[in-house]
């Protein structure tokens, strides 16, 4: 056996992974407060007013993180369910199920704020564009994934049944990201490239992606939270659970 | 900083709906997230509470 480094394999147990995710989900939030009150503070005090939208430019500094955890999340769900249906390891469907809620929300988020951006730049609250109508898809696949979860008793068919669900989904990620490009549409290209020098201003950019980061941090704080409850509803009746409740 | 007073500030040069709007929604979902993970949290401990008593009785 590998007495090595740190034995990866033992943390693919339900039973560890509730400890493991115990001691860690602290961690993840503090860091999401402390970056966040850093965020804002550049978002509010130190990122000057844009040329052309003034001041209603910095929902920026939501509507970006919001966006893009939706889809970052919504392919690590898809992932955990490959890994699922290849491995069939329990821990990998609780997982997925952990993270589908906070996907929706920040979907749902990044809708509510693009919104309230759209409203006073476009002088629309929704537009049937290829951005905007690809990420309400997103949404109802997150919404599809829980009431999918919900009606099937059997939890280990359910995740299987969703991770199938997950995966076809991850086909719209992509089309989601690339759609400013393949498609005319209202909204703006990418905030941020690799591949050509930021078009903002270096407060902008560094507050922007400061959110952004502890956006990721919230989420993996969430999704360690919440797992650690799907874990003890599904191993409720082992021996571990009644020591690990006394 | 751009701002000369508080009430400039939150006008947010008169987008103060759109801007508080938006970092408000997003607060207020990830407070309700927070609360909605604790309480399903509690609720499974106090399940596995009573689910548990009946054998230390037996015992």
């Amino acid at each position: 056996m590998n007495k090595h480094g740190i034995q990866w394999f033992k943390y693919a147990s339900p039973q560890n992974f509730y400890f493991l995710a115990g001691r860690l989900w602290p961690w993840f939030a503090g860091l999401a407060a402390v970056l966040a009150l850093v965020g804002l503070w550049i978002a509010f005090f130190l990122a000057p007013t844009d040329a052309q939208q003034g001041e209603g430019y910095r929902i920026i500094f939501v509507h970006v993180p919001t966006s893009q955890m939706s889809m970052l999340i919504y392919v690590v769900m898809a992932g955990w369910a490959a890994i699922g249906l290849a491995f069939n390891t329990r821990l990998s469907g609780m997982m997925a199920s952990a993270l589908a809620p906070t996907g929706a929300l920040f979907a749902f988020l990044s809708l509510v704020t693009g919104s309230l951006w759209g409203k006073p730049m476009w002088g629309t609250w929704w537009v049937w564009d290829a951005r905007l109508t690809s990420e309400l898809i997103l949404l109802f696949l997150y919404l599809g994934f829980l009431a999918l979860q919900s009606s099937i008793d059997d939890p280990r068919r359910a995740d299987k049944a969703c991770a199938v669900l997950a995966l076809v989904g991850v086909v719209n990620v992509p089309i989601i990201y690339f759609s400013v490009i393949w498609w005319n549409t209202l909204h703006q290209g990418a905030s941020v490239s690799m591949t050509r020098a930021p078009s903002m201003a270096a407060p902008m950019l560094w507050g922007m992606l400061i959110m952004v980061v502890a956006f990721w941090m919230y989420a993996i704080a969430a999704a360690l939270a919440r797992v650690r409850t799907i874990i003890l509803e599904r191993e409720r009746h082992t021996e571990w659970v009644k020591h690990a409740m006394e | 900083m751009q701002w000369n007073s508080v009430s400039e500030f939150f006008a947010m040069g008169g987008y103060a709906f759109y801007v508080w709007g938006s970092f408000g929604a997003t607060a207020l979902v990830m407070a309700v997230e927070s609360l909605l993970i604790r309480n399903r949290r509690r609720q499974m401990q106090q399940t596995l509470r009573a689910e548990h008593q009946p054998n230390e009785l037996q015992t």
